[in-house]
């Protein structure tokens, strides 16, 4: 305890100061003789009578948590005080000349999946407020995708675990809070026992380990303690992708792809755009670079794949194909690209299918080694191995070519099933004497037939560090709260090697510790901090020769360690013969199942966050629930509709789930998104979705044929925030193939109506003129915009009931629509919508009280303090980009929103709307102002360039852009001129200073219907 | 309900009569007086009186619930951000519309018929609006800076912005309000004079005599009444166009496909003129029966009264079939797509619904068997009632729910709050009523008399407004 006192500076509560010190491991054994006793029990009510009283009572303790929460989280407030004495260079400010008012911008790393993404994070009087990209990291470039955007509302989360729990010894699944002095000193004892016998008996298990110094930590335990196992357990893992490799390098190894210099892209089932891969959001920007539609240079993207994604709407092609069907449909491929001994069963495809994949192979072919095949994680490891043999037929392997391969970014990568199936046996065996269980929450995540829950019964001390006191903290006997990577020591690397360091923005909340920290104990050295660990790792790496600690500063202020990308191997596929036999015979008939990360939620660990909770998933456009996404056709064999419970039975294992109808998936085929129905979560993740773990199994992670769907009479209520799909025919969304556009540029303001002119001379801007432009034909719908919207704007989280009422708050929403004639195979386009700025605004000619107003730059400003909220201008908005507080939704609506630690997530230079005002998007007008003060420091105009709207800046396809319209220089002024830009509804004379470009797309003439 | 026989019997007459025969100065004093001063109180007054109270008390639970959490209790949303509050407000607007119409322009037509059905109108008128006036005051988000809207001298330096519609109506139904309710206290004085005369409680006499402002029915009193209520007269005519015109302006002046449209403000006010009649029928029909006062609201008002109706139904008509029309012969795309919104919509029971009520149900009333069968009519009434109020459904929530962005469209359902505030105002209306029936002239004491007056001794050249003709009692 002395030792955490000495790293945290921040005073403590006096309450938690006095429960700490009355706990020690002496205390902690008179409590052992003493438990359950009356003496014991009026003992402890006389010494601590308050206290005492409160931590019997589950209410009140919950009540007495909160205020110690609250006042943990409080004393950030008092300013840098609350920030670790160990140095951190600052990103663009010295922390030495703190402006009270001005942010300090830091980098660091976020890691998921064993991938870590560069972010700098802004920081306020201390306390991070805004994630953003890393300019300077190749993960990044400067863009985020939703799960990086959701780490501030993650750090704040009051439902964070908080204190020490140990499991009572009478099993009843209750806990007592113990101090981590308690547990270090358990943990002692058993490592003191555990060297002797030289590690039998010790089980680590994480998730994947990207993390070059965590990996060696563990690989020093285990040199130290040879018996010892170290077992991983990632649930969306890249078991597949790197069996794949296996097979046909007979190496484990990562592909980096170029999408830069893709022209041909043929994905099977991969979601590269969009959340389907973390820590690679550079690649949506590569592949959107490639979208400018010239030609010969526009790139065209083939996508087959079960569920309808972000990659499939983006696809010039795409074709929904069962799961079972994919192994055919490669191989049909690879036989027209020419790799030998490719033998589709030609049964397997349909006509129409195998038409396809001729169409495709043949361009592919014709585009040689500028081609790319992209295998999804959801295939088989043999699908991964066509495709590698397909890019190698093609020329595309190799330094001139679309993918290189690197060695494995994690520390010594396993099959994860493979290895927990193990652990899991060796539990139910009795083997495992102590389990430490680092990362991941494997008691739900793990596959249903491992039973995982209840062979961690078996174990005598079981270890668990997290976050959130959940599930597989229930089964555990210890529960230590984790630091989030926001708060604590930390490195990665990126999805090419290179390797950046995660650095503390502040003082761990609520005392929860790293890997680091219990690693370091388990190995006895007490006073190693995180800081050392990862700084040792380095030095001793011999990262930048010279001096070290330039070194290390450099790397703290850019965000990574330079030059550490890692070197391309030169690689040779071995043919597809010895790939072995092909793994899943095709099956004609009969409904299959698809398990897959959701795209907002992941893989359940964002279930309390309710930033992503509430972001409509795309193209269903779901909140708060996952559902059995079926096709168009399908629901209609089945008879089903929208909300209607179905019963899923799959090996044996039965759940009741609504029904969602999705056009355009693969037919006979039930998506089903991983991440909901979790039994012990937060308050906000609480009683949300359906638990698709619980048809899990080891043997098929990707879910598989054999799945049975009854219909039943019951319904659930989904909450989706877009009714209506259909664009009835108008043009808001105007779309040329790339032949028509070459031969008209002007296509999108064919058949515009103009609008009337007026005898009143327009308004002269004289100073700035701000405006915007949205590039459909790079937006990829992926949502990013509007999370980082959301953590800028402190837009409220508002509830599953307030979205079916309809009243989302989101400023900026990506809407989706469903084009073309067939409604099981249409298109799906993407449409930003935001505050358009409109300089003739319908808004404000009707507020009765000027709230809403002009101001001198053009922008449409609405005045919060002044509305009274007669929602006349939301309704008057032809856009319907206005939202109104029904509720005072910032401090209400959402149980967990209205804790105090929440009040420091909120950005300082936006206004909290009460009750009853109306809001929407402002260009982020304190981001202008920002601006303007540097500006006028410097005694110059804003350049372009210096606003940068928090959409903006997170777009990984780089299709939003914002400026100066009177800067003809500006980047958006000169899209403005773009022939592709137009204005949506323009006849409407609203003089919108948002406008958006046409989507091109570039489909292949021999798959055009004639 | 009179005997089917006296209703027979003035069918045969070419021109039925505003006065049954044999009334006398005396026995209208009697007949209007006693039901305040003599009666008692009847079962039936108590317990519609208590029914009312009832509904008030709702209505002050719905308001408290809301100022206690804010509009979210309702069903309106994004993007229909107007819901029931708007629908109703504009539907008891409507309803106030018969009062003055029937006082003001009848009075200065010289509609000699409107004497005994004008007090009871504008009360109803009153009532309406107060219960109007309270829908656009609990609908904002924040009612309690409501007075924001009205130009007043403040240290925020603001001005109401003059260019919404809103503000052009806190104006004109502040006026009309105000206007309606000197009109109706000014028609009262006499009255209230002969009641504290007549009144054998002293508390009674008290305050009808505080109300009386000391009139003594001298010449002079008499001239400067007739005087002031001829202007006041002349000052409500404007207010009868003027205030549905402004309220249509709400939907007008917007660009919402089913609002931008230049046919409102006439469709409008024929619109309130309807619905105004269609309530005062609704109301009168039973009270003329538990009063007994079908010797002065004969059956030449109700067949008057129906007639308006019909007239200003064909008129409606007119209105919907030009909407209709113009959407197909604008052909803009959102215009069309709204009225095929309103035919073949997620809502068009409602529309369809709207189309019987208002516009194929009333055209039996051509027919003057049943302008005369007061139960047909009543019904007739009641209907149109319900269809004025679909049409302000149709208006508000249909052209919100689906305008130009499709991915924006929703739908809209009201809450059990919706329907308590409405039931909650309805019971005021409703109380207001009894209580004014019960306590005050429900018909013009002194008019009457004058009519009586005239009927007696021009009998046959009745065509002489008393009030315009200076006649004196």
């Amino acid at each position: 305890m002395s030792n955490s006192r000495e790293t945290n500076p921040a005073e403590l509560s006096e309450i938690r100061a006095r429960l700490a010190s009355a706990s020690g491991p002496e205390y902690w054994r008179s409590l052992e003789e003493l438990a359950g006793t009356e003496t014991f029990q009026h003992y402890l009510h006389r010494e601590f009578p308050e206290n005492a009283t409160e931590m019997a009572d589950p209410e009140s303790r919950r009540q007495f948590l909160k205020l110690m929460g609250a006042s943990l989280a409080l004393a950030g407030v008092s300013g840098c005080a609350i920030r670790t004495p160990e140095k951190i260079a600052p990103w663009v400010k010295s922390p030495e000349q703190i402006v009270p008012g001005r942010p300090q911008f830091f980098a660091t790393t976020m890691s998921m999946g064993g991938l870590a993404t560069g972010l700098i994070v802004e920081s306020h009087a201390g306390r991070p407020t805004k994630v953003d990209g890393n300019p300077d990291h190749p993960a990044s470039l400067g863009s985020t995708d939703i799960f990086a955007q959701a780490a501030s509302l993650c750090l704040y989360d009051p439902d964070r675990s908080q204190v020490v729990l140990q499991a009572d010894a009478d099993g009843d699944g209750t806990y007592a809070d113990f101090t981590y002095d308690d547990f270090l000193a358990a943990l002692t004892t058993e490592m003191n026992r555990l060297n002797a016998k030289k590690g039998a008996g010790l089980r680590i298990l994480t998730e994947t380990v990207g993390s070059p110094s965590l990996g060696g930590q563990i690989q020093e335990i285990l040199a130290k303690l040879p018996e010892a196992k170290w077992h991983r357990y990632e649930a969306v893992g890249k078991d597949s992708a790197k069996a794949g490799t296996k097979l046909a390098f007979s190496e484990v190894l990562d592909p980096v792809y170029h999408f830069d210099k893709a022209d041909v892209i043929l994905s099977l089932d991969s979601e590269f755009l969009a959340c389907g891969s973390p820590g690679r959001t550079a690649d949506e920007r590569a592949y959107a670079a490639k979208r400018a539609p010239k030609e010969g240079s526009m790139n065209r993207l083939y996508a087959a794949e079960v569920a309808y994604t972000n990659t499939g709407a983006a696809a010039d092609h795409r074709l929904a194909l069962k799961p079972s069907l994919f192994v055919d449909l490669a191989l049909a491929v690879a036989r027209e690209v020419g790799v030998e001994g490719a033998a589709p069963d030609p049964k397997a495809l349909s006509e129409a299918q195998a038409q396809w994949a001729v169409a495709v192979g043949r361009d592919l072919k014709k585009t040689g080694k500028t081609a790319l095949v992209i295998v999804g994680e959801a295939q088989p490891a043999y699908v991964h191995a066509i495709g590698i043999a397909i890019n190698q037929a093609l020329g595309a392997i190799g330094p001139e070519g679309t993918v290189s391969y690197i060695e494995s970014i994690e520390v010594d990568p396993v099959d994860h099933t493979a290895s927990l199936v193990e652990l899991v046996k060796d539990m139910e065996e009795g083997k495992v004497e102590t389990l430490l269980i680092l990362s991941g929450n494997p008691a739900y995540t793990s596959p249903a037939d491992l039973k995982f829950a209840q062979a961690v019964k078996k174990v005598p001390l079981s270890i668990r560090l997290g976050q959130h006191v959940d599930e597989t903290s229930e089964v555990c006997t210890w529960h230590v709260p984790e630091a989030h990577f926001l708060e604590s020591w930390g490195d990665g690397r990126a999805f090419d090697g290179t390797a950046s360091i995660a650095q503390p923005m502040i003082a761990p909340l609520y005392n929860g510790k790293s890997a680091h920290e219990i690693l370091a104990v388990m190995m006895g050295q007490f006073e190693r901090s995180p800081m050392k660990v990862v700084q040792e790792y380095w030095k001793s790496q011999k990262a930048g020769a010279g001096d070290f600690e330039a070194t290390w500063r450099r790397a703290l202020h850019d965000g990574k360690l330079a030059d550490t990308q890692a070197r391309p191997k030169s690689v040779s596929a071995k043919p597809l013969a010895s790939f072995g036999p092909r793994p899943v015979a095709s099956t004609v008939g009969g409904l299959e199942i698809a398990f897959r990360p959701d795209p907002t939620i992941w893989d359940g660990r964002y279930n309390n966050a309710g930033w992503l909770q509430e972001l409509p998933k795309p193209i269903t456009k779901l909140t708060w629930d996952n559902a059995a996404l079926v096709s168009f056709a399908t629901a209609e064999k089945f008879q089903l509709a929208n909300n209607q419970v179905v019963q899923l039975k799959y090996k044996g294992r039965t759940l009741n789930v609504p029904v969602f109808i999705v056009p355009g998936q693969a037919d006979e085929t039930v998506v089903f998104h991983l991440g909901y129905g979790r039994t012990k979560t937060g308050r906000v993740g609480t009683g949300t979705g359906f638990n698709a773990y619980a048809l899990r199994t080891s043997d098929a992670p990707a879910g598989g044929p054999g799945l049975v769907m009854t219909k039943t009479e019951a319904t659930y209520a989904l909450a989706s925030t877009q009714s209506h799909r259909y664009l009835e025919g108008r043009n808001h969304i105007r779309v040329a193939t790339l032949a028509d556009f070459i031969k008209n540029p002007g296509f999108v303001h064919e058949h515009e109506e103009h609008a009337e002119q007026s005898l009143i001379a327009e308004w002269d801007y004289e100073s700035y003129k701000w405006g915007m432009a949205i590039d459909l034909n790079s937006c990829t719908g992926c949502n990013a915009c509007t999370i980082s919207c959301q953590a800028e704007n402190n837009i409220p989280v508002i509830g599953k009931d307030q979205i079916i009422a309809g009243r989302n708050m989101q400023w900026i929403e990506v809407d989706t629509y469903f084009h073309g004639k067939d409604v099981n195979a249409p298109d799906v386009y993407f449409q930003p919508r935001t505050c358009m700025h409109c300089e003739n605004a319908p808004c404000e000619l009707v507020c009765p009280v000027a709230a809403t107003v002009h101001d001198a730059e053009g922008l449409n400003v609405m005045v919060y303090n002044r509305c009274v909220g007669t929602r006349y201008c939301g309704n008057n908005c032809p856009y319907k980009v206005r939202h109104f507080n029904f509720f005072n939704y910032f401090d209400e609506a959402t149980p967990s929103l209205n804790a105090p630690s929440m009040k420091l997530l909120a950005n300082p230079d936006v206004t909290v709307r009460s009750r009853g005002v109306m809001e929407k998007c402002t260009y982020c007008v304190q981001r202008i102002s920002g601006a303007r003060i540097n500006a006028k420091e410097k005694g110059q105009r804003i350049q372009d360039g210096d606003v940068v709207t928090a959409c903006q800046s997170a777009c990984p396809a780089q299709a939003i852009h914002f400026g100066d319209l009177n800067d003809p220089k500006s980047k958006v002024a000169q899209i403005k001129k773009d022939e592709r830009n137009y204005a949506m509804l323009g006849e409407l004379n609203t003089k919108p200073r948002t406008t958006y470009m046409g989507k091109v797309r570039n489909p292949n003439p021999d798959l055009v219907e004639a | 309900m009179p005997p089917k026989d006296m209703n027979r019997a003035h069918l045969e007459e070419r021109e039925l009569p505003v006065l049954l025969p044999g009334q006398t100065i005396g026995s209208v004093n009697d007949l209007i007086s006693d039901a305040v001063l003599k009666k008692p109180y009847s079962k039936g007054w108590l317990l519609g009186a208590a029914i009312g109270f009832g509904m008030v008390n709702m209505l002050f639970i719905a308001v408290a619930w809301l100022l206690i959490r804010g509009t979210g209790i309702w069903g309106i949303n994004r993007p229909v951000m107007w819901g029931f509050a708007i629908i109703n407000f504009v539907w008891w607007i409507g309803i106030g519309h018969a009062g003055t119409l029937i006082s003001a322009i009848l009075l200065l037509m010289k509609q000699q018929w409107r004497t005994s059905i004008n007090r009871f109108a504008e009360a109803m008128t009153l009532f309406a609006v107060a219960c109007a006036g309270m829908f656009p005051l609990l609908h904002m988000g924040r009612p309690w800076v409501f007075y924001w809207m009205m130009p007043y001298p403040n240290t925020m330096a603001m001005w109401p912005q003059f260019r919404s519609p809103l503000v052009w109506d806190v104006f004109a139904v502040s006026t009309y309000a105000s206007v309606s309710l000197l009109f109706w206290y000014v028609g009262l004085i006499p009255d209230l004079a002969t009641f504290r005369d007549r009144a054998k409680n002293k508390l009674a006499r008290m305050v009808y005599g505080f109300g009386a402002l000391g009139w003594t029915g001298s010449a002079r009193h008499w001239k400067r009444y007739q005087t002031a209520y001829l202007i006041l007269a002349g000052l409500s005519t404007p207010l009868v166009v003027s205030v549905h015109t402004i309220v249509s302006y709400d939907f007008t002046i917007g660009i919402i496909p089913g609002w931008h449209s230049t046919i409102f403000p006439p469709y409008f006010v024929a619109g309130a003129i309807y619905a105004g009649f269609a309530m005062v029928l609704t109301l009168m029909i039973p009270l003329r029966t538990w009063y007994g006062f079908e010797a002065v609201i004969t059956m030449r008002h109700i067949d008057n009264m129906a007639k308006v109706m019909l007239a200003t139904g064909m008129l409606v008509t007119y209105g919907y079939f030009m909407e209709t029309f113009m959407a197909y012969y604008g052909a803009n795309e959102y215009e069309g797509f709204m009225m095929a919104n309103r035919l073949a919509g997620p809502y068009w029971p409602f529309y369809a619904a709207l189309i019987f009520c208002n516009c194929l149900a009333p055209l039996i009333l051509w027919s003057k068997t049943f302008r005369l069968n007061l139960r047909v009519l009543w019904v007739v009434a009641m209907i149109v009632n319900v269809g004025m109020w679909l049409e302000r459904f149709v208006i508000v929530v249909m052209s919100l729910h689906r305008d130009f962005i499709p991915g924006a469209w929703g739908m809209y359902s009201p809450t059990v709050w919706d329907w308590a505030l409405y039931g909650g105002t309805i019971g005021l209306f409703v109380s207001f009523l009894f209580l004014f029936v019960r306590f005050l002239p429900a018909i013009a004491v002194s008019e009457m008399k004058e009519l009586v007056h005239q009927e007696t001794s021009h009998h046959g050249h009745a065509h002489h407004d008393p009030v315009l003709e200076g006649h004196a009692s």
